[in-house]
């Protein structure tokens, strides 16, 4: 079995071989070796940056599709709050949610429910929690595993709380368990995703087990969706959709729902990087949260969203100020603190070393410099590497070579057609006589003294 | 292995590279992660240190299986009482420096707390001299 699940994965047949995606990896995961990208599965994050940049859609996110819903006796829809905004004005949960009962979904859960449910539980954590400071949010599976690639030594700054989206699978499981007496295994919950990091959150889980059996992305049955709230409507009259929860969806939506605290809400998968190294330097110990989101604008930017980012968010805002007019509602979520606690330690992917003897690595890191120094320096991403460094780091790995660079070879063909014209020129011995000759009759006046 | 690089006076927008690149090299060694966290703290206030208050300096890491030295060396003011240097809070960074949110006057101070051995050598109107050692071990501060 493979050690690392990955929902990102590359369509051979659409892969040209350019080298856009290389370049926006955040964990420098991809190479292009010959005419195809290659993605390294111990750095991949299933960020979903190369399915966003990809030109030819050759990157895509193993999904799932509606018609696994056959494989259990009981479904449940859980969506994300970022799919509410992904419709035209005017459209409200209720019609979403009674949408998804008409595609086949025996019930629903809205993960904005167990966001709500999270950020209480975040309130009372933040006073009283003794860990270093900033916390960091432990929500986003794809900045998380960017700290478990690249900044091993800030996961204790992660809050061992679970996701919204655990959270709420496993209420609307045990609730469906109790109220049908359903075993287990006869549940299917579905998660509406934007991105492909949850899917592999659910795949290969922070904690113990995952709560959720599969993931339906956003677009996929964004069409659907789509027609059916055009033509049959939906017969909710109204749902819980609790304003905060819903907010999550978009960036600063997660501190909104804290309040009273110092918090800092970071986007975009290199923003957040910036942000961790400043932590690293020992900076922002004023802060106590940090809510990071690998996506530009939050989940509502995520990689497998139908809609326009920046539409989306206008969506959200008008809904978030509709929900708000509306009176607070129970919610009937668990208050034991407990179960909102992630049950694993997050741990480092150590997976950056030259070797795993030391020595050994001191010396590879010598080379490193050594070919990095040589190299041109213009980090053209030419070669497949995304940069000269990480080209200069993989020939000393072994997976790559220097004539992979196209300066490189260049010179060595210059001097391979210098050394062709020179050897054109030898004549032997026996012939050469050279009539209005400079240098060969210099030579042969050299013999005749 | 040592790498050294070029530190200049008030470039804030570039301070803090030297300390990314030790870092990266010493994820690339394998080096403990309590090393690495540790070694980019005392690198990064190093290099503030120079960037703050001397005229130009360089900083130097050696990389060896046991261990990591960082060595800042700069031109500039020295300092007048090292004792002072070292406490906490005390900082003689300019005004405007300060309001940047830089000069808090834990440089020193985060420097010797975060690594195992620590010389400093310095004159007045000439400069300073810091090494440091780091040793590659997973317990804690």
């Amino acid at each position: 079995m493979q050690k690392y699940f990955h929902s990102v994965m590359l369509e051979k047949e659409n892969c040209k071989g350019c080298t856009n995606c290389i370049k926006h990896c955040p964990t420098e995961a991809i190479r292009v070796r010959e005419g195809q990208a290659r993605i390294i599965e111990q750095l991949c994050i299933d960020c979903g940056e190369c399915i966003r940049r990809c030109p030819n859609h050759a990157k895509l996110a193993i999904t799932d599709t509606l018609d696994r819903l056959n494989d259990y006796k009981y479904t449940i829809a859980l969506p994300a709050p970022s799919f509410y905004a992904q419709f035209g004005p005017g459209v409200m949960p209720h019609h979403v949610l009674g949408v998804l009962l008409e595609l086949g979904f025996d019930h629903f859960y809205e993960v904005a429910v167990g966001a709500e449910a999270v950020s209480a539980y975040l309130r009372r954590y933040l006073d009283q929690s003794q860990r270093p400071r900033p916390l960091i949010s432990s929500a986003c599976p794809a900045v998380v595993r960017t700290m478990q690639v690249r900044f091993p030594g800030l996961l204790e700054n992660i809050v061992p709380i679970e996701t919204p989206m655990e959270v709420s699978a496993r209420i609307a499981r045990e609730e469906a368990m109790e109220k049908h007496g359903l075993k287990d295994e006869e549940i299917g919950v579905f998660f509406i995703t934007p991105c492909p990091a949850k899917v592999t959150a659910i795949k290969q889980p922070f904690g113990e087990r995952s709560y959720v059996d599969g993931a339906i992305s956003m677009s996929s049955i964004y069409g659907e969706v789509l027609n059916r709230l055009n033509s049959t409507g939906s017969n909710l009259k109204s749902t819980l959709s609790p304003v905060q929860g819903v907010g999550w969806g978009k960036t600063g939506g997660e501190n909104h729902a804290i309040k009273d605290h110092s918090l800092l809400a970071v986007d975009g998968i290199h923003n957040v990087i910036n942000v961790l190294e400043e932590i690293e330097r020992g900076g922002l110990y004023d802060i106590d949260y940090i809510e990071a989101q690998a996506c530009t604008g939050g989940c509502i930017g995520g990689p497998l969203v139908p809609q326009n980012p920046f539409v989306s968010r206008v969506r959200m805002e008008s809904l978030l100020k509709e929900l708000g007019t509306r009176g607070e509602q129970e919610l009937n979520v668990p208050s034991d603190d407990q179960f909102y606690r992630l049950s694993e330690t997050i741990l480092p992917r150590p997976t950056l070393k030259l070797s795993d003897d030391v020595n050994q690595a001191i010396q590879m890191l010598e080379e490193v410099e050594r070919i990095y120094a040589d190299l041109p320096g213009l980090d053209c991403g030419s070669c497949g590497s995304p940069h000269c460094r990480a080209l200069a780091e993989d020939i000393v790995r072994g997976s790559a070579e220097t004539s992979f660079c196209v300066f490189k070879l260049r010179d060595k063909l210059q001097q391979l057609a210098r050394e062709i014209v020179d050897l054109s020129h030898m004549q032997p011995p026996a012939m050469g006589r050279v009539a209005n000759g400079s240098k060969e009759d210099a030579k042969k006046d050299e013999f005749m003294e | 292995m040592e790498m050294t690089f070029d530190v200049k006076s008030m470039d804030f927008k570039r301070a803090g590279e030297a300390a990314a690149k030790i870092k990266k090299a010493l994820q690339l060694v394998g080096m403990e992660i309590d090393t690495v966290r540790r070694a980019v703290i005392v690198a990064y206030e190093a290099e503030m240190n120079i960037v703050i208050h001397a005229r130009q300096g360089t900083l130097t890491a050696k990389v060896h299986p046991d261990r990591l030295e960082i060595e800042a060396n700069d031109e500039g003011p020295g300092i007048p009482d090292i004792d002072l240097a070292f406490q906490e809070g005390y900082s003689t960074a300019p005004e405007h420096v300060r309001e940047m949110g830089f000069g808090a006057g834990m440089g020193l101070p985060n420097i010797k707390r975060f690594s195992d051995e620590l010389e400093i050598e310095s004159k007045i109107d000439v400069g300073t001299q810091l090494k440091t050692i780091i040793y590659n071990q997973t317990s804690g501060e």
